[in-house]
């Protein structure tokens, strides 16, 4: 695969007015922006016709960063309103950037049911296992153990799998991977954003200065170490037993499957209504 | 275009019916909701119409993913609408104010019951007032509307779209069960008798880069709608002209409230409207709102039948409020009398307008029954 260089894309998408980003060094944010950015060229696809949502939180604010249409809303509610501009105007392709407590906390009602209705959303999720902008609490995908400042003495509860859940709900694509895994998160990308229906490609992502300093991995390499040690790809899992699986993280593709999206069923709909009530041309 | 209900004619109809063909009339085309009595009828309603008119009626999870599905739907162009009762209209504040905070044209309805929490859902109560004015958080302003008939409430539905439209704002339509479920007759325009006010759109690229800013001198930006290549950021942080965040300049958030509240302050004469009765030569004014109007203008026929010289003023717009228009009244009578149903929340408004020209006394009245005519002329005759 051949890449274009980082600065090529940075001046193709991003606002130079908007930059430097709020991002902490050592924060994988914007390498999961730059796969999505490279996915989205690599496809040529037309950014007059994408819109960026956010909700709240650090990965939220990066609407604000591309030069396309983008509505950053409130904390949790981005799959939400996403719904309405989604239905309101379907040649729209909707990219969802979201964090792990933005869809799996207070957007957990919203996020479940966008994929039960299966949306035409493609969702970038970026996963620390924390809250970063607010200052390090623990968020719901927070493994047992792992340290946040409201958990000083370690999370005591079991934590959120987001891909896991996703797949339950019916998305039509989900993948996880961490930033590390660059080629893998392009690929990923790039098919989500082709098929239609509810597309979900999650990133476990360093974040240093909120959560590895707390969890005495106070760099990106470090934290990239450790997502090297937790994390085994699907193939692999697959032969291992729930004992040898607790505390890790399976990555890889989850689901590919084709049921028909939200926008799709609406016209069908539609021209049923239409049909009873006897109003066909 | 093809209606599904007769229109140019009149009909016998439910107030949440009328509201729901009123949205249509007005070029609504996206509705979501979630249900609650006494509001429900108005989902059904939209439910069974939008389809058939190229729209689209959604059962979202909750009242904050109605109210956010339409503030979404709007920045795709469309108008759109949801409504609530008033546990629905508390969960939908954050977004109310978000709506405020990016200017975004939608209609929320809120058919109140009685409350506080679940109260009593088929009872009628005024006690929404003061949520639908200051419930979202931080200094704001929108525009509520309220009806005292089923036809009200159709033409204030049509009105309440044209001025979301023309001044880029969250309006409020505040009516109650009583209205809700009441059938009466109400006509029901064709659409050429009918005058619909349109957003205002960027006229060019220029235009389109300062999606929050007072280009054109009235405080309402041209709204870039998605997809039609003007790249716009929208965010509920505290933003520039062009949209960018700018969450720590005091002169920037400033610019941006000031002008917010005040293109509502600024037009209120446009945006406030009221019908009296009686009202010129009156010595006792009665001033009220909503379904409590109907019978505060038999109290005053049946106070002129005693010789008492009372009037009304009925009240169409809650918000803005005309305090000064209230501070004249004052000054004229003697006495104003205040019917609501609830403990208190437009006698507070009353009385801060009347700026003690004059005794305001409240008539309350909780439990799900509207006042009779002579619960209002005993109050007045003492």
């Amino acid at each position: 695969m051949y890449l274009k260089s980082a600065y090529e894309i940075r001046d193709k998408y991003l606002r130079k007015d908007m930059l430097p980003t709020i991002f902490c060094p050592g924060c994988g944010i914007g390498s999961a922006l730059q796969y999505t950015l490279r996915a989205i060229d690599d496809l040529g696809l037309n950014p007059d016709e994408i819109v960026w949502v956010s909700g709240i939180g650090c990965s939220s604010r990066v609407p604000g960063f591309v030069n396309f249409d983008g509505l950053h809303t409130t904390h949790g509610r981005a799959l939400a309103f996403a719904t309405g501009i989604k239905l309101a105007n379907p040649k729209l392709k909707i990219i969802a950037f979201m964090g792990d407590g933005d869809a799996a906390a207070i957007g957990g009602n919203h996020f479940i049911h966008a994929i039960r209705r299966n949306l035409d959303v493609t969702v970038i999720l970026i996963n620390n296992f924390t809250y970063g902008m607010t200052g390090g609490q623990v968020a719901p995908t927070a493994l047992k153990g792992l340290r946040g400042t409201t958990a000083p003495y370690g999370q005591f509860e079991n934590p959120f799998d987001i891909a896991d859940l996703a797949v339950s709900a019916g998305a039509n694509y989900v993948a996880r991977w961490s930033v590390f895994n660059y080629l893998q998160g392009i690929n990923s990308i790039k098919k989500a954003l082709q098929k239609e229906g509810f597309t979900l490609v999650e990133f476990l992502s360093p974040c240093p200065i909120s959560f590895g300093r707390r969890n005495r991995m106070k760099t990106s390499p470090e934290l990239l170490r450790w997502y090297q040690k937790i994390t085994v790809p699907i193939s692999k899992a697959k032969k291992m037993s729930p004992e040898e699986l607790e505390g890790k993280i399976v990555i890889g593709e989850f689901a590919d499957r084709d049921r028909p999206g939200l926008v799709r069923e609406y016209e069908e709909y539609k021209k049923r209504a239409k049909r009873m009530m006897g109003w066909e041309e | 275009m093809r209606y599904p209900f007769p229109v140019g004619k009149s009909d016998f109809i439910q107030g949440d019916e009328a509201i729901a063909r009123a949205a249509i009339l007005a070029g609504c085309r996206f509705y979501a909701g979630y249900p609650i009595t006494p509001a429900s009828e108005i989902f059904e309603a939209m439910a069974l119409y939008m389809p058939l008119v190229d729209g689209v009626s959604i059962q979202m999870e909750d009242e904050i993913a109605s109210i956010a599905a339409i503030i979404g739907a709007s920045w795709a162009g469309a108008k759109a609408m949801t409504a609530t009762s008033g546990p629905g209209f508390s969960l939908m504040q954050e977004n109310l104010g978000y709506a405020v905070m990016t200017e975004t044209p939608i209609v929320v309805v809120d058919v109140q019951r009685g409350g506080p929490s679940t109260g009593q859902p088929t009872l009628a109560a005024q006690g929404d007032i003061m949520q639908a004015i200051w419930g979202t958080h931080g200094d704001h302003s929108l525009i509520v509307l309220s009806p005292s008939t089923v036809q009200e409430a159709f033409d204030m539905t049509i009105r309440a779209f044209n001025l979301a439209e023309k001044y880029r704002t969250p309006v409020v339509l505040l009516t109650d069960a009583e209205i809700a479920h009441m059938r009466e007759r109400v006509y029901i325009p064709n659409p050429d008798e009918i005058e619909l006010i349109e957003r205002k759109l960027p006229a060019n690229e220029e235009e389109a880069k300062y999606p929050f800013g007072d280009i054109h001198g009235d405080g309402v930006p041209p709204m870039p709608i998605f997809g039609r290549g003007y790249r716009t950021y929208v965010t509920g942080l505290t933003h520039d002209e062009r949209g960018r965040p700018k969450t720590v300049d005091a002169e920037v958030h400033e610019r941006l409230i000031r002008r917010i509240i005040g293109k509502i302050e600024n037009n209120k004469h446009d945006i406030i409207s009221y019908e009296t009765y009686a009202l010129d030569d009156a010595e006792i004014a009665i001033i009220t709102t909503g379904i409590v109007a109907r019978s505060a203008i038999r109290a005053v026929k049946l106070l002129r039948e005693r010789g008492i010289k009372a009037g009304l003023l009925k009240l169409n717009t809650i918000w803005p409020f005309d305090f000064d228009m209230i501070e004249e009244l004052a000054e004229r009578v003697k006495k104003i009398y205040v019917p609501e149903m609830n403990l208190g929340q437009l006698y507070h408004l009353v009385r801060e307008g009347a700026n003690g020209k004059a005794e305001v006394e409240l008539i309350s009245k909780i439990g799900g029954e509207v006042h009779t005519p002579m619960e209002i002329v005993e109050k007045v005759v003492g």
